[in-house]
């Protein structure tokens, strides 16, 4: 029998007061991609995550997170989530990064009960994966920027989701540290089969860890494997996207140069 | 002053009292800071004015209820009040803020009117503003009894779930946990510790109680359950001084409250700034 779709996405459109930002959009996400979901600034790629996280709901269209309704999905924990380092997150809050990464627990603990019985060896493995254990008695606000989004991503994996969903997880991070961030991604692509999504516009620092790219303005424009997108015209891309963009021109032999 | 406290009960009911906001209010008071709720600690202290205000005068007009304990209608305006602020906040959602100085000065408005009504100023209004070491009653120490059961045993049921609804709400949501309910049950139990803290510090200075030893605590504090210790430690420290300069001195224990806990800051943000000058 073939793999569920972790992630399938059914002629969803969503409207805000009057203007609409995605129309029509079928996606599915199988297990084992790492999926780039690229787009110029206001074509609708946080509000398509929005939408996948239950953050906000379509205006018609279906979600199905792991081959169940997204509006009855219950297990959550299954999904890791890393916003914009900028976002929501107040840099004075007195926590340790310990006490950040097992936040991520929280819903698969549930309510009323206090903790797990293995919970300090799970954070503690999960700050390993990022190769932040050194910092784990640390205040979060002490940290760098990349610093502080590994312990982001440390907290999403406390819970061992099969999913990753990462939007604009480097802006505000300088050049040399993005490097090893995807190459950490990669990393836990490869080696703990997670599936990931990732919202980026470091086309080229990306392109040889991805499997798919999805174009999105308004609506798919293309969604495929990254080698088909590679073989686009310059010409279709400026075409959907209404501007000039870069594509990913780097090989992996170039890379490694 | 032990002797004295053995022997008035008046004062066993402040102290006691006063211990137990020490704990509770700085308790609370993390998380309000935390998730920059400040204000709407200030704007609920002044709706729960409004309730006793209401009480007084009733207690006043209507002779059947002259014995009301006006911490019940304080405690009812003050639970409105929270829910009327987050119902507010959703209406105007791009303009969060403007619930508090609605519901702010609604407050004070409702509150003007009754003092009003009631004729004026009565030493018990007075004591109800500013706190008072002789007027607490051994009702309004249960009360701040069943409060504080409360509080402790909600933080303790929802303590992860408040941590991470206080450090990311966005991330919260997107987990899937039950947001909204947790935050309205915040709100109110917010509301609760506001009813009864007045009776020790005041309706106009009870939010000091909540944020100023916060204040303090997240300058020095390892990780959030160190600022949660330092806070209360800082708060029980500050209501105890205060009550005991209050009796002697003969002042507003709110007053000798928030003067000694802003003195307890000072001496934090210096102390601080010596140790890492001394380090560099």
């Amino acid at each position: 029998m073939a793999q569920v779709p972790l992630i399938e996405l059914k002629n969803v459109s969503f409207q805000y007061d009057y203007t609409q930002v995605l129309s029509n959009i079928s996606l599915k996400v199988e297990q084992g991609d790492f999926l780039a979901l690229l787009g110029p600034n206001g074509s609708g790629k946080s509000t398509m995550l929005k939408l996948i996280l239950g953050l906000m709901k379509p205006t018609s269209g279906q979600i199905e997170l792991f081959g169940q309704p997204a509006n009855t999905f219950k297990k959550r924990e299954l999904i890791g989530y890393v916003s914009q380092k900028s976002n929501s997150f107040n840099s004075g809050f007195p926590a340790t990064v310990k006490e950040v990464v097992a936040s991520g627990l929280t819903k698969k603990i549930g309510l009323f009960k206090r903790h797990l019985a293995d919970q300090n060896e799970k954070v503690m493995q999960a700050l390993r994966d990022v190769g932040m254990d050194g910092f784990a008695n640390r205040n979060i606000g002490e940290l760098s920027g990349g610093q502080q989004q590994r312990v982001f991503i440390a907290r999403a994996l406390v819970a061992e989701p099969k999913l990753l969903i990462l939007d604009e997880p480097t802006v505000g991070i300088d050049h040399e540290n993005v490097q090893s961030f995807y190459d950490m991604l990669a990393n836990l692509n490869e080696h703990h089969k997670m599936t990931m999504i990732l919202v980026t516009h470091d086309v080229d620092t990306v392109s040889n860890r991805i499997s798919h790219v999805a174009c999105l303005n308004q609506t798919i424009h293309f969604h495929g494997f990254k080698n088909d997108y590679d073989s686009l015209s310059d010409d279709q891309l400026n075409a959907w996207y209404g501007h000039a963009v870069r594509k990913i021109h780097h090989t992996k032999e170039e890379k490694t140069q | 002053m032990i002797s004295s406290i053995l022997h008035y009960e008046f004062l066993q009911n402040a102290f006691l009292s006063g211990i137990i906001i020490g704990i509770i209010a700085p308790l609370l008071g993390v998380f309000i800071v935390v998730r920059r709720l400040s204000l709407i600690a200030d704007a609920l202290s002044h709706v729960t004015l409004a309730g006793i205000a209401g009480s007084l005068y009733l207690s006043q007009t209507f002779t059947g209820l002259a014995l009301l304990n006006p911490l019940y209608l304080g405690i009812v305006a003050s639970v409105s009040g929270s829910v009327l602020i987050e119902r507010l906040r959703r209406l105007y959602k791009h303009y969060e803020e403007l619930a508090i100085p609605i519901i702010m000065s609604g407050g004070i408005g409702i509150s003007a009117i009754f003092i009003s009504l009631a004729k004026g100023f009565s030493t018990d209004l007075f004591s109800y503003l500013f706190g008072s070491v002789s007027a607490v009653s051994r009702q309004d120490l249960f009360i701040v009894v069943v409060i504080a059961l409360l509080v402790i045993a909600f933080i303790y049921l929802f303590y992860k779930e408040l941590f991470v609804l206080s450090f990311d709400d966005e991330y919260a949501k997107a987990s899937g946990l039950p947001a909204k309910w947790i935050h309205l049950l915040f709100m109110i139990v917010t509301a609760l510790v506001i009813a009864a803290s007045m009776r020790i510090v005041g309706i106009l200075l009870v939010s000091s109680l909540m944020t100023l030893p916060v204040a303090a605590s997240i300058r020095i504090a390892k990780g959030f359950k160190q600022a949660i210790l330092y806070a209360i430690i800082f708060g029980e420290t500050a209501v105890i001084a205060g009550l005991v300069s209050a009796f002697y001195l003969d002042l507003a224990p709110g007053g000798t409250i928030v003067v000694i806990s802003i003195l307890i800051l000072l001496v934090v943000i210096v102390g601080k700034k010596i140790a890492m000058s001394v380090r560099a």
